[in-house]
């Protein structure tokens, strides 16, 4: 009887290891290894021609490099490659990584400054280029891309969930091919729907407007938010539609009132990522909604401002003050993409739940 | 059978019966509705082409073959003395260059960044990474004009000088004017940047889908990690690998704003990479749109045609790619 006490007394302090982890200590150690070598690359670059952070960078990358192969020495061939081959996999990774993250932060950074309150509220009727910061704003951008967005979404939020319901419910002759051409569709450049548009719509009623540029935007949004709708559909299970049917539900019963109702928030998630895709877009509108400088409220009448033309016409002018103002812009730009991204997020984790 | 007697197959197992659907009334008119609005999306691709043909063959018809092969892109003047001559030549050549310099490194890199992601990335840090990755592929392509402009430009062309310097005897790298700015070396690392983002998730979406039995059974043979992903991942990501890269190339040829800031639009077939000129079919466009006479705008629409027709295939291309091996692998 005592044996087996004591064996459970073993079994009980097993605790599991992970012999693959390096320990604390050595963890620690690596740390302050390379730290060191952060040092020595520093001191290179400042003694050597190697210059800038992409010099500290390199030269950082060959001590590792150096150490790794030196530390592999005697471990056998297919572990010293595999420690190698890790490293550099390592520094790809980081320099594959390292854009997106230097322009989030160049945003932060340079667009900060041009920001005060009136800037969300205001418009650039009587700013001039080398007017101080603290005069002008975005205000008839937002204004303008809201309502271009707001159009495109009334037409392709439709079509898209039209196109999901196909590809899952309907599951025509066509399927293959609808699901073919939506993929490729959304690939064609943001210029190209700008010309379409600028040959049919710009040309037929003789003026640029909004809603030309919405039309344009929809052309690229419509893939975006069919895509998203198929693959919210794809998760509805069978069962519901089977249930849907066993109990006499005729299939456009089914699909509109049990199907549809259940993917709601996984739709709004469509069309929120679809608005994410083209609210930056400037391509399109450059031939489609152009620009002005004032609030505007009617989409159907000449041209009219938006997010990323305000910011492109800055940049045009290319004053100091013009510049940074471009940037600001850009920053409101990328929290308006950043929260649209989060409200997709959490709007699809709800359907799944 | 029945007579051993203690369990025998049921006799009279009901035969699996045809699922026969019938449509009501109801359901014919939701089901054309429906296949209406999914063919919206057919029907605006084929107008496209069809249109921006249409009001482009006029010039397709004038130039000949010569708008592809050429190498001018004059207005002409009104009273046609000078006479109007277009072709995309020098622009055609500026994409595609522009495009394989963006894609000879943003394939390795994002390789490296989805394996990184998928195989080495602690746990904790993965899943953040994975959704900066999906913010980053929603960048408007225009922050990569601004960055590329006012941010990574003065280190593009101190990388330029360096490459200059040393390997200028080789013709793709010779610049002779000393003047590293706005080339399209500097334009295709920026497109890069832009590309990487969407190459890197697909293929660590098709890495992700590599079958876990056999990642394992590499490392219980005594395998290491890079053995692993040797022997087994990169050989099963391959072709999904192939579609992204592909998705990237027909971002890269299509890109229009980056290019326009970047790149000095200069109508010359420019193989130097270096030198501060170029320009592509979409920067093209855009240039020319705002002061073109009407025969240009013309000739602007068929170059749309030539990007849209060009753009088409490499994506339906890469969409072909993508689904086949979706399907294959699952």
């Amino acid at each position: 009887m005592s044996t087996t006490s004591d064996l459970a007394v073993q079994v009980v302090e097993a605790t599991p290891t992970q012999p693959w982890h390096k320990p604390r200590s050595e963890q620690r150690r690596d740390a302050l290894v390379y730290l060191a070598l952060a040092v020595v690359a520093y001191a290179i670059v400042m003694i050597s021609g190697v210059a800038g952070p992409d010099g500290f960078a390199l030269v950082f990358f060959v001590e590792v490099l150096l150490l790794t192969i030196l530390r592999s020495r005697n471990i056998g061939k297919a572990k010293s490659t595999n420690a190698i081959v890790s490293t550099v996999i390592g520094a790809g990774a980081v320099v594959a990584f390292v854009p997106w993250m230097s322009i989030f932060v160049s945003l932060v950074t340079k667009g900060f400054h041009g920001l005060y309150v009136g800037y969300l509220f205001g418009d650039m009727r009587v700013t001039t280029p080398d007017d101080e910061l603290n005069m002008g704003g975005v205000g008839h951008a937002i204004i303008g891309s809201m309502l271009m967005v707001l159009i495109a979404t009334a037409i392709t939020l439709p079509l898209g969930i039209l196109s999901g319901v196909y590809l899952t419910e309907v599951r025509g002759r066509l399927t293959k091919v609808v699901r073919f051409v939506i993929q490729s569709m959304s690939g064609v450049p943001s210029i190209v729907a700008g010309l379409f548009i600028y040959t049919t719509v710009v040309t037929l009623t003789e003026s640029f407007s909004g809603f030309a540029g919405a039309l344009a935007l929809s052309v690229l949004m419509l893939p975006t938010v069919a895509r998203t709708s198929e693959e919210v559909l794809k998760l509805v299970p069978e069962d519901l539609r089977a249930a849907s049917y066993a109990l006499g539900a005729r299939q456009w019963r089914s699909s509109l009132m049990v199907v549809l109702p259940t993917v709601r928030s996984g739709l709004t998630t469509a069309a929120i990522l679809g608005v994410a895709r083209v609210v930056g877009e400037t391509a399109p509108l450059l031939l489609t909604a152009l620009s002005n400088n004032a609030f505007k409220f009617n989409p159907f009448n000449g041209p009219i401002a938006s997010m990323p033309m305000y910011v492109f016409g800055l940049l045009q002018i290319g004053t100091e003050y013009s510049i940074a103002r471009a940037w600001s812009g850009s920053l409101v730009l990328m929290l308006i993409v950043l929260a649209l991204f989060v409200a997709a997020r959490r709007l699809g984790g709800k359907d799944k739940r | 059978m029945s007579q051993t007697g203690s369990i025998s197959a049921p006799q009279n197992v009901p035969q699996k019966r045809e699922m026969h659907v019938v449509y009501s009334t109801g359901d014919r008119i939701f089901r054309r509705i429906v296949t209406a609005g999914a063919l919206t999306s057919l029907i605006v691709l084929a107008l496209i082409g069809l249109f921006l043909l249409a009001r482009g063959v006029e010039i397709f018809r004038d130039m000949g073959p010569k708008f592809i092969t050429g190498t001018n892109w004059t207005a002409g003047s009104g009273d046609g003395i000078i006479p109007a001559e277009f072709s995309i030549g020098p622009m055609l050549a500026g994409t595609i260059v522009t495009s394989l310099i963006a894609l000879f490194f943003a394939v390795p890199l994002s390789i490296a960044g989805a394996l990184y992601m998928e195989f080495f990335a602690p746990a904790k840090i993965k899943s953040t990474l994975v959704s900066m990755l999906d913010l980053a592929a929603a960048i408007p392509s225009l922050f990569f004009g601004l960055w590329g402009v006012q941010v990574f430009s003065s280190m593009g062309e101190r990388w330029a000088a360096l490459t200059s310097h040393y390997l200028g005897w080789f013709p793709l790298f010779n610049n002779e004017l000393e003047i590293f700015g706005r080339s399209p070396f500097i334009a295709g690392l920026v497109l890069a940047a832009m590309i990487v983002p969407i190459i890197t998730s697909v293929s660590r979406e098709v890495y992700s889908r590599t079958p876990r039995e056999l990642v394992d059974s590499c490392h219980a043979l005594g395998g290491t990690r890079w053995g692993a992903i040797r022997a087994v991942v990169l050989p099963f990501g391959r072709s999904g690998v192939v579609g992204g890269a592909m998705l990237g190339l027909g971002r890269a040829l299509g890109e229009t704003v980056a290019v326009y800031l970047l790149l000095n639009l200069v109508f010359k077939y420019n193989f130097n990479i270096l030198e501060s000129e170029g320009g592509n079919i979409a920067s093209l466009i855009a240039t020319k749109f705002g002061e073109a006479t009407p025969y240009e705008l013309k000739a602007l629409l068929a170059a749309g045609f030539v990007l849209f027709l060009l753009t088409l295939t490499v994506n339906m291309a890469a969409t072909a790619v993508v689904q086949r091996t979706a399907k294959a692998q699952s």
